[in-house]
């Protein structure tokens, strides 16, 4: 099961068993999104499948998340989402206003993000061979020729930018499943990023090296995953991690750190230090870039790490997440 | 976020580590042993050793529950977990440690019925509500979450609750810290006593310490502060020669401890004549098991486990890390042939055992790299 908690064991799956099998060219970088040359242009195509419970939590829906997340995949690659397809795996028994609401809720989804949803499929599963309801949903994208955006653009000094607070999809999902006995506010993020993504591309232009949405595995595992392919390290300043009260008394219960808790609207970008600041504003003048934060830089050494300086006046690294995290006794 | 940010306040971590400072015999080394394994997990997490000058090192002890639980009852655990008529629930971090053959998680993917609760209460829920099941809690855990699992109990047999068991791990604190204190290799100088474990025992266990070994001990909250201050109160003490258990954490520990709690644990548990512990092997009257008057809800009896002994892999050199003798880097396996996704032992396992917190938040010295605020 941690090899789908999107930490080391997933890469182990990936590299190890996916890679090697299905080699080529669009698909060795291991992006977000693989781009493929498509007459004088660039095609950007992504694909995921979403298997979430509770099928509807605070915030938002698997539909929502289906079409936001591929959506999200094809705008950090830095393309501009032109349209989806999508699969439904049903389980018997779903009831069929479940259903009808998930539909909506893609539908509105799509409207919002500016893309249809061009084609799809249903499959019926026997009655507990599915979690009710599975969406799998590729994008399409017409990519962005201008950009280089990779790890291998990314230069010490600088900037790393957020869009805004971190992990309120998780803690939503978490406090929704009930096992904790927890009751608090907090909705989940699920939002489109096109905007936020198409702010920058328009303000920072090529001082805009790099970008992700830190779904599953969190900010953490996006920025070990940054620092191990440039090759340089990065350093994170505590304080300046916008993160919510509730989301931060929760993780404190919990025992679980923010920094891997899953986000499904937020972005992470690696900017140019003289653009950063401009950039910032920009954010934050942008609907759901409201609390965006420069949250810290890349840096020489050390190497291939992430370390972070913390609130207390200490340091310590933030390692890649080994499985799921899962909460601490006391 | 109130009653957190004030104690992890950066101005004062900088005055009390100030002090610290002033207090340090420059020709000296001190080595002052945290013995609760939340306190290692505050210490990487918040960086307080970039906090502390050279000459005081601290030295992460054996108060974590799950690491020094042997691979012998993780493996019966999840035979019980493997039974078909069985829900089994336990915390959340026994997930991963390993057994001799595979981890509750793998036996889970396998289809196992294992659940996480945060309380054992919850496990009893889910008897409630799975009459036709039988639903086992693998309890474990110091003094500290003992009292939880005693009024579970207390309540399962006033609520005539049959379906429900408990695999009892329970652990107390003072045996191993006088077994390592008995070992001839010691080399420390004072103890930070576990905050958790000592709102219920109060302070008072801990006397034998100053009283029979010499060594000071300050009891101590979970915040970064808290950590601060009673290093600096353990500094003082051996500045000015003094000798004795004092109390940081007063805002939750009283000297006499929670006696409620004791008394219910005292009616549900009595102590094991021996307990195995992870990397130190057996130690006498050190854990607890179910009282006569409670057998009928021992899961150990009810499933009549064997008791099996799978022995610790020879490489593995947690004992003298327990005992400060090598730190974590210094384990002939530390981060080869053990690492927290594949622990070899105990202290890789959870994020609170040493070795793991050690390599998931301090594997590189940093110390060279200029980390000033933006």
């Amino acid at each position: 099961m941690s090899h789908g908690a999107g930490g080391k064991a997933t890469h182990k799956l990936i590299e190890g068993l996916l890679l090697p099998a299905l080699d080529n060219p669009a698909l060795a970088p291991l992006d977000d999104a693989a781009t493929l040359p498509f007459g004088d242009s660039r095609i950007a195509l992504t694909t995921d499948s979403y298997v979430v419970r509770p099928l509807v939590f605070p915030g938002g829906s698997i539909g929502e998340l289906a079409v936001n997340g591929t959506v999200n995949d094809l705008a950090v690659s830095g393309a501009t989402p032109l349209a989806l397809s999508a699969a439904l795996i049903v389980e018997e028994g779903l009831q069929t206003e479940i259903l009808a609401h998930e539909i909506e809720a893609m539908a509105r989804s799509a409207e919002k993000a500016g893309v249809s949803v061009a084609t799809g499929d249903t499959k019926v599963v026997e009655r507990g061979k599915g979690d009710g309801l599975y969406v799998i949903t590729t994008g399409v994208g017409l990519a962005d020729q201008e950009l280089n955006l990779s790890s291998a653009a990314v230069r010490p000094g600088d900037k790393i930018l957020c869009s805004g607070t971190l992990g309120d999809h998780g803690a939503a999902i978490l406090i929704a499943r009930g096992d904790l006995e927890l009751e608090a506010e907090v909705l989940s993020d699920t939002r489109s990023l096109t905007p936020l993504t198409q702010a920058l591309k328009d303000t920072a232009g090529a001082g805009l090296r790099f970008m992700r949405d830190p779904t599953r595995g969190g900010v953490g595992t996006v920025l070990n995953e940054l620092a191990r392919d440039s090759g340089y390290g990065v350093l994170l300043w505590e304080e300046k991690l916008p993160i919510r009260d509730v989301v931060h008394g929760a993780c404190e219960i919990l025992g679980i750190d923010p920094l891997y808790v899953a986000n499904e609207g937020k972005l992470l970008a690696v900017i140019a230090p003289e653009i950063a600041d401009a950039a910032l504003e920009v954010l934050r003048n942008t609907e759901g870039g409201e609390d965006a934060q420069i949250i810290g830089e890349v840096r020489e050494e050390p190497a291939r790490m992430v370390v972070m300086h913390t609130q207390f006046g200490g340091t310590r690294m933030i390692d890649m997440l080994v499985g799921d995290p899962l909460p601490r006794i006391c | 976020m109130k009653y957190v940010d004030e104690f992890r306040n950066a101005e004062l971590a900088r005055a009390v580590s100030a002090e610290i400072s002033g207090l340090v015999d420059p020709d000296r080394h001190y080595k002052i042993m945290e013995v609760c394994g939340g306190h290692t997990h505050t210490i990487y997490r918040h960086g307080i050793k970039d906090l502390l000058p050279d000459q005081v090192e601290l030295i992460h002890g054996p108060g974590c529950p799950v690491c020094v639980l042997p691979m012998g009852r993780v493996d019966e655990g999840i035979a019980i977990a493997e039974r078909p008529e069985v829900i089994f629930t336990c915390f959340g971090d026994m997930m991963r440690v390993p057994g001799s053959r595979v981890n509750l998680l793998e036996v889970k993917a396998e289809g196992a019925d294992i659940r996480m609760v945060y309380s054992p209460l919850d496990a009893l829920r889910i008897a409630r509500e799975n009459p036709d099941r039988e639903v086992v809690f693998y309890a474990i855990g110091f003094e500290t979450t003992a009292p939880s699992t005693a009024l579970t109990l207390q309540r399962a047999r006033k609520e005539g609750i049959e379906n429900f068991s408990v695999f009892c791990n329970h652990v107390t604190i003072v045996p191993p810290v006088r077994a390592l204190l008995d070992s001839p290799d010691l080399r420390l100088d004072a103890f930070i006593g576990p905050g958790h474990v000592s709102t219920v025992v109060g302070c008072r266990p801990y006397e034998f310490m100053p009283a029979d070994y010499g060594k000071p001990c300050v009891v101590a909250g979970f915040e970064p502060l808290d950590l601060m201050q009673s290093i600096l109160m353990l500094m003082r003490q051996l500045d000015e020669g003094r000798c004795e258990v004092e109390n940081q954490y007063g805002r939750a520990v009283l000297w006499e401890g929670n006696l409620k709690a004791l008394e219910a644990m005292a009616e549900v548990f009595e102590l094991r004549p021996y307990f195995e512990w992870r990397g130190l092997g057996f130690i006498a009257q050190s854990a607890l098991k179910l009282s006569a008057d409670y057998a009928d809800l021992d899961a150990e009896l009810r499933y009549s486990t064997p008791g099996v002994r799978v022995a610790d892999p020879k490489a593995c050199q947690c004992g003298e890390v327990l005992k400060g003798v090598l730190k974590p880097p210094e384990c002939k396996v530390f981060g080869t042939a053990c690492t927290p996704e594949r622990p070899l032992g105990a202290l890789m396992v959870s994020s609170e055992g040493a070795c793991a917190a050690y390599y998931n938040f301090g594997r590189k010295s940093f110390e060279k790299v200029e980390i000033g605020s933006r």
